[in-house]
């Protein structure tokens, strides 16, 4: 130690004094943006049971409800299909149904939609045919409508792949000068994906018209966020590409919707991308194939039963008098509709065309696609006449 | 499709020998200046004009939003032309280097190559994904790779290289009006190969999907595409001295495969050798050789052959000179073509 020191104490010269080269200071370095204005509040934003309620749209209100019963129905309708064999996986949004609606309702006609494999509940809150939603987990085909159609991308299967796609679209609705936005859906075991990073990084760098809207529901099938993400919250990430990050209640429809309308106002403004962390619970398994309690426990589960979102919303209308039991029941018939007549379309079976297979590989079919089809033509042909 | 000519309007007939390099640039000008909706996108492609320059002043002619010198990430850079195409562009993408697109295979296996498919023709991809590989220009690790058998593997892709400064233009140009998603693979040793085809003059926009007869030859057949024509063509020449007359089929396209061009021919002369960089194992030769013993097998007087690159990583590039098939590789295999029976 001593040597130490004194070895550092003969090379010590005066400032200055002995230096006859003066190395000029590299630029003085600035961050490029000031951080505190991305980043995310401490707490998530509520309004339901705050005053800020009282300056929300009582029609909207109403439209949240009934569509979240809605939702709640569909979620169970489709659960229910499962174990009768007419979907082949359901990966179900109950308890997350304020998320589904909002994002479906936050969007006017023009903009886009780019769900996950889990979203087919904002899709159809968006007015997509529920049987069309559904018709890549029953497994008749791998998309069953036309994106064009109500401005919805295929429900994602690979994990945040489809939010580049969201970032390329909004770009280029720009570049023709359409003031279209992209909302992305994903969850927050796809925030570890390197397609997040990047889809984030680009629509930042171009100020792409796109919200980015995080579900964060607790698991990536059973792996809790703290396996997840050591950051301080998955809205914190929005900091690190330049854009602002918000955190909301995902139980609070009110909340969700206000948050997600902000952020696509901001973009249609040309303002820029925002990340939005939705905090909320996923109540059933990650599908029909997992079994939830080998990684949470019944308390867990009961304490966000108690943060339902359609209870949060039923006892602040009944309280604000804008919902009485001949609303609620309306609601309810409403849901019990739709899922008959779901029920019954979906006990029909799907009528498939074999040859489809080779109708869309490319516009135009290949010499040895076209060799392929006549083989599946003829053998076709020869089971139809063997009975 | 058909083959048809277009003509810049300060055409001048002065030839100069033109690069493949500057055909690519024509070709991507040339989409560019007749349709809005082409974009070009990519690592350096703007103010640099690519690292081989074959974007070099579409960023000055078109502006930024037209040619983009993107985020350095290469599933950003295709994934979002996924959703520019969904939206009705046709966007040109620049993967620097062949490896360097690896990155992006998600993208292009989960959603580029069957987009239009899952959605039931709703959504086409009119991508072209450029891709500058192969040997022979003294690359270090990951800037040599032929990988068009990963693509070839992969339904709802098609796979085009040129070899030659006219075709480079031409099927570029068709690559880009294509309505499918099209990996265009450029043999980055012929970006300097000089033709007298004119920058100025019309060219043909090339079919996709068909194989050309290079050279006609009796003896036997060699199959070969990108950088491998040129090593043909010099062992057919080298091959006369020893009495064979081969003839040289350049695929031009890998997907969709031209069996018909290739039985033709191999029908013709009854035997075959098939010649490329990429590995032998699992590589396209294996397909090719298997598709000409299917179709042609009572013509053949010999097995189909293959001249491929070693089953090994792609070489440091001090060695690769022994790892790429070269003329006399070629003519060794042309050699084993006398097969007998037993032998």
């Amino acid at each position: 130690m001593d040597s130490l020191q004194q070895r550092s104490s003969t090379v010590q010269e005066p400032p200055g004094a002995a230096l006859a080269y003066r190395p000029t200071p590299p630029p003085a370095w600035q961050p490029r943006t000031d951080p505190a204005p991305l980043l995310p509040d401490a707490e998530p934003l509520r309004v339901l049971g705050t005053d800020a309620v009282a300056d929300a749209d009582p029609e909207l209100l109403r439209r949240l409800y009934a569509e979240l019963v809605r939702g709640r129905r569909y979620n169970a309708q489709a659960t229910a299909l499962t174990k009768q064999g007419r979907l082949a996986v359901y990966p179900s949004t109950t308890g997350q149904e304020a998320c589904e609606v909002a994002a479906a309702l936050a969007l006017e006609e023009r903009d886009w939609l780019f769900p996950s494999y889990r979203d087919t509940l904002a899709a159809v809150a968006r007015g997509l045919d529920p049987v069309q939603a559904l018709t890549l987990l029953r497994g008749d085909w791998h998309t069953g409508y036309d994106p064009h159609e109500h401005r919805i991308a295929p429900l994602c299967t690979p994990l945040a792949t489809q939010l580049p796609h969201a970032v390329g679209l909004a770009h280029a609705a720009r570049l023709k000068g359409d003031d279209v936005v992209a909302l992305a859906m994903v969850g927050d075991g796809g925030t570890s994906e390197g397609d997040f990073h990047e889809a984030l990084n680009f629509a930042a760098v171009w100020q792409a018209p796109v919200v980015f809207f995080v579900q964060n529901n607790g698991f990536a099938i059973s792996v809790p966020l703290a396996k997840q993400t050591a950051a301080p919250s998955l809205a914190h990430k929005a900091v690190g590409y330049g854009m602002p990050g918000r955190l909301v209640d995902g139980n609070d429809a009110v909340a969700v919707h206000q948050v997600l309308t902000e952020a696509v106002t901001r973009a249609r403004r040309g303002g820029g991308p925002t990340l939005v962390e939705a905090i909320t619970y996923r109540i059933d398994a990650h599908t029909n194939a997992d079994d939830a309690t080998r990684y949470r426990g019944d308390s867990e589960v009961e304490t966000w039963r108690a943060h339902d979102p359609i209870l949060l919303l039923e006892r602040e209308l009944t309280e604000r008098g804008l919902l009485d039991e001949d609303g609620r029941r309306e609601a309810a018939e409403a849901a019990e509709t739709m899922a008959a007549a779901l029920r019954e379309r979906m006990n029909a079976d799907p009528v498939l065309d074999p040859m489809d297979l080779f109708a869309h590989v490319y516009a135009e079919k290949t010499a040895q696609l076209r060799e392929q089809a006549e083989q599946l033509r003829a053998e076709l042909d020869a089971e139809s006449e063997a009975g | 499709m058909t083959t048809h000519t277009t003509a810049r309007p300060a055409a001048k007939a002065a030839a100069k020998p033109a690069t493949m390099a500057q055909a690519l640039q024509r070709a991507m000008r040339d989409a560019m200046a007749e349709d809005p909706t082409v974009h070009v996108l990519g690592e350096d492609v703007g103010t640099l004009g690519g690292v081989f320059r074959v974007t070099d002043g579409l960023a000055k002619e078109f502006g930024e939003d037209r040619c983009t010198d993107t985020p350095l990430a290469e599933a950003g850079i295709l994934g979002t032309a996924v959703g520019m195409a969904m939206y009705g562009l046709r966007p040109v993408v620049e993967m620097q280097f062949d490896a360097f697109a690896y990155p992006a295979f998600e993208q292009l296996i989960s959603h580029v190559s069957r987009m239009r498919n899952r959605t039931r023709g709703a959504m086409p991809m009119p991508i072209v994904v450029r891709v500058p590989y192969g040997g022979g220009i003294g690359g270090v690790e990951h800037h040599s790779d032929s990988s068009e058998a990963y693509y070839m593997a992969t339904p709802g892709l098609h796979v085009v290289t040129p070899a030659t400064v006219e075709d480079a233009y031409g099927l570029l140009r068709a690559a880009i009006a294509s309505d499918d998603p099209v990996i265009f693979l450029e043999p980055k040793r012929l970006y300097w190969s000089k033709s007298d085809w004119s920058p100025e003059a019309p060219a043909a926009v090339e079919p996709i999907g068909k194989a050309v007869v290079r050279r006609r030859g009796t003896s036997a057949t060699l199959i070969t595409y990108g950088p491998s024509v040129p090593v043909c063509m010099e062992a057919a020449e080298a091959a006369r001295a020893e009495g064979w007359d081969l003839e040289v089929v350049d695929l031009r396209s890998l997907v969709p495969f031209d069996d018909e061009t290739v039985s033709a021919s191999v029908k013709r002369t009854g035997r075959a050798v098939v010649v490329h960089e990429s590995t032998g194992f699992g590589g396209p030769g294996g397909e090719i050789a298997a598709r000409v013993t299917e179709r042609c097998f009572h013509h053949l007087e010999a097995p189909v052959l293959r001249v491929a690159g070693f089953d090994i990583p792609y070489p440091p590039p001090m060695l690769e000179r022994h790892h790429l098939p070269g003329v006399d590789r070629v003519l060794d295999a042309v050699a084993r073509l006398q097969w007998e029976a037993g032998s």
